[in-house]
């Protein structure tokens, strides 16, 4: 493993590095990180959260981006990234690599969200997931009146071109987490205007009115692992603001 | 008239500029035989700090030298990587220490095979000990050592000397802050094997290579070398910027000539990359270095586990490969940092678009500079280096 270097004097030239410029989803997700922290940020784009995070909280960072224009960026700013995807990449770390493995906003356009769900619970003690609630009301609205799939700032692109293929509601999301034994340490939903709201992501509410959710994720570690762990035994999770 | 024309030319190899340093310790070799002693030439640019934190080795590749940003002694061409150093460049001279040196068995100064067997007093031609990649990075090891540098900041070089940088990430972790290999892969392939083969034995089917002994009998396997170098230099570039280069455009004629002259320029191209070759290569020189990069496979020397040879690294690796080159291609890089990954290194991969296939690490690549003064800078900035 590689051990933490002094990071204190580290001074990160990224193009977005402070965190009023960050997107809302971000700057909640640089909240949820311990200082210090290694963390494995996938989908990092241009490195605005991992030169936050390296800036402001000190983490050992490191970054895996599709484009290669991102990549190149990253590094050419001092990030530790490589270019790769979520699909792919993840296999080769080790167990337990990084105190927290973020994948923001990312998920829903990966080839095999369920094995990368699987694979980020395994590399990471935690992930923190970001993604796009389809079940949100002016979706299912859109949808419903207009007749025609929905596009929003989150969703930008038509049909034919959208590079997310896995959209998936809440309620969806949740359902995997239990289908797959990860456990949800926490959850916020976020309103169109990026407010967070602590609304418990199994009840109808948050599904709805959520345009997107962030979760914090923990898998079973090898000591607890058990197979067969009943969803519906999990404990309820703690609200949150 | 369709063969190639040189120039008669007197290798006189210890005029030349620069530092040397002579190693008394012999150095314990792949092959198993002790070594030495024996020079290592080398150049080095700007100043070691007080720290001595600032140093940078610089690795060439097959036919480079230590010759990064001096004109050569032979061709005054540019040093080979001028487009990276100086003052105020991507390897800043104002900031960094940086040192180059010819490697083992190479013909700039380094002792190689066409330097005299003390024992023989005669050029060692083959009877110089094989050597590897390992052996190389051995010897500058002790370069290093000599100039007091117990950590390196940085160990950089494309190619062979891509490989050179994972050898010593691999061998003296603790001595690299960081490493960049570029446009190379932690074994050489099947493929390249392939092609130095065809080189070796293009020279060795020189009359005038004389079973490797042509220094004592004063003669030069020109032809030999120049076909090697010729078919090497394809390896270095991509269909495409051959193409837009040349395409089937003619050499200094409107037809061809139905003969074997160089009607198209690119084959009077090939034809000049060789002839020129021969004047500041050694052939016996080209044999040992090429059978080096053959015998280079990180994964042996590790129970066959590439993770294995990076496991508890404490470096910060940026591996750097070319969409078009196809000697090194990018799959190579990738599985490097599948590797070093695997034991949670730290690393940066990067992809660079670019026409010029393998070589685009000697040219001038935007792409390639931004990345890597952001790595490096980055990595100062860890290391606490000021300006």
């Amino acid at each position: 493993m590689t051990a933490a270097l002094p990071l204190d004097r580290v001074e990160v030239r990224a193009a977005v590095a402070d965190g009023d410029e960050l997107r809302h989803d971000l700057r909640l997700i640089a909240e949820m990180v311990e200082p210090g922290a290694r963390v494995l940020d996938i989908g990092c784009g241009d490195g605005a959260l991992l030169a936050y995070l390296t800036r402001r909280k000190g983490v050992d960072g490191r970054g895996i981006e599709l484009s290669q224009s991102g990549v190149n960026a990253c590094v050419g700013h001092g990030l530790s990234v490589i270019q790769g995807d979520a699909d792919r990449d993840l296999d080769a770390y080790p167990a337990g690599a990084f105190d927290i493995v973020v994948l923001s906003q990312t998920l829903q356009a990966t080839r095999e969200p369920r094995r990368v769900m699987e694979a980020l619970v395994r590399i990471g003690r935690r992930a923190i997931v970001s993604f796009p609630n389809f079940g949100f009301w002016r979706t299912r609205l859109g949808l419903l009146l207009r007749g025609r799939m929905p596009m929003s700032e989150l969703l930008p692109h038509p049909w034919y071109e959208t590079p997310n293929i896995h959209l998936c509601t809440i309620h969806d999301f949740v359902a995997l987490c239990d289908e797959i034994g990860v456990a949800v340490e926490r959850s916020v939903a976020l309103d169109r205007q990026g407010r967070p709201y602590a609304l418990d992501p199994r009840g109808g509410l948050a599904n709805l009115l959520a345009e997107q959710g962030i979760f914090v994720l923990r898998g079973q570690s090898a000591g607890e692992m058990s197979r067969s762990a009943p969803a519906a035994g999990r404990p309820k999770l703690p609200p949150q603001g | 008239m369709s063969t190639i024309a040189f120039r008669r030319r007197s290798r006189s190899d210890h005029d030349w500029p620069g530092h040397r340093l002579t190693v008394r310790d012999p150095l314990r070799l792949d092959c198993g035989i002790d070594f030495g002693p024996f020079t290592i030439a080398y150049q080095t640019y700007g100043r070691l700090n007080a720290d001595r934190s600032n140093a940078i080795l610089i690795c060439h590749a097959l036919t480079g030298d230590q010759y990064a940003a001096d004109p050569h002694p032979i061709t005054g061409k540019p040093g080979w990587w001028e487009t990276l150093v100086g003052a105020g460049g991507v390897l800043d001279t104002e900031r960094y220490f940086l040192i180059c040196a010819n490697v083992l068995g190479g013909c700039m100064g380094t002792t190689g095979p066409q330097d005299i067997d003390p024992a023989t007093s005669e050029p060692w031609a083959l009877s110089f000990p094989v050597i590897t990649v390992h052996d190389m990075v051995r010897a500058q090891k002790r370069l290093v050592e000599h100039l007091g540098i117990d950590s390196l900041f940085c160990v950089i070089g494309g190619s062979m000397g891509g490989m050179q940088v994972l050898q010593w990430a691999a061998s003296y972790p603790e001595s690299v802050f960081s490493a960049v290999p570029i446009a190379t892969a932690a074994r050489h392939s099947a493929q390249n094997i392939a092609f130095h083969e065809v080189g070796r034995q293009a020279i060795m089917a020189d009359p005038d290579w004389c079973g490797g002994r042509y220094l004592s009998l004063g003669r030069k396997p020109s032809r030999g070398l120049a076909v090697a170098r010729m078919t090497a230099h394809v390896t270095y570039l991509s269909e495409a910027a051959l193409h837009r280069k040349f395409g089937r455009n003619l050499q200094d004629r409107h037809a061809v000539t139905y003969g074997f002259d160089a009607d198209f320029q690119v084959e009077s191209y090939l034809r000049h990359q060789g002839s020129t070759f021969v004047d500041r290569f050694d052939a016996n020189s080209y044999l040992y270095i090429t059978r080096a990069m053959d015998y280079f496979d990180l994964a042996a020397e590790h129970d066959g586990s590439l993770r294995q040879a990076f496991a508890g690294t404490r470096s910060r690796f940026c591996v750097i490969s070319f969409t078009s080159d196809w000697l090194f291609p990018t799959s190579e890089s990738r599985q490097l940092v599948r590797a070093l990954n695997a034991v949670a290194a730290n690393v940066s991969f990067v992809e660079i678009a670019t026409e010029n296939g393998h070589d685009a690490f000697l040219l001038h690549e935007p792409e390639l500079f931004e990345t890597l003064r952001g790595f490096l800078t980055g990595c100062a900035e860890h290391r606490g280096l000021t300006r």
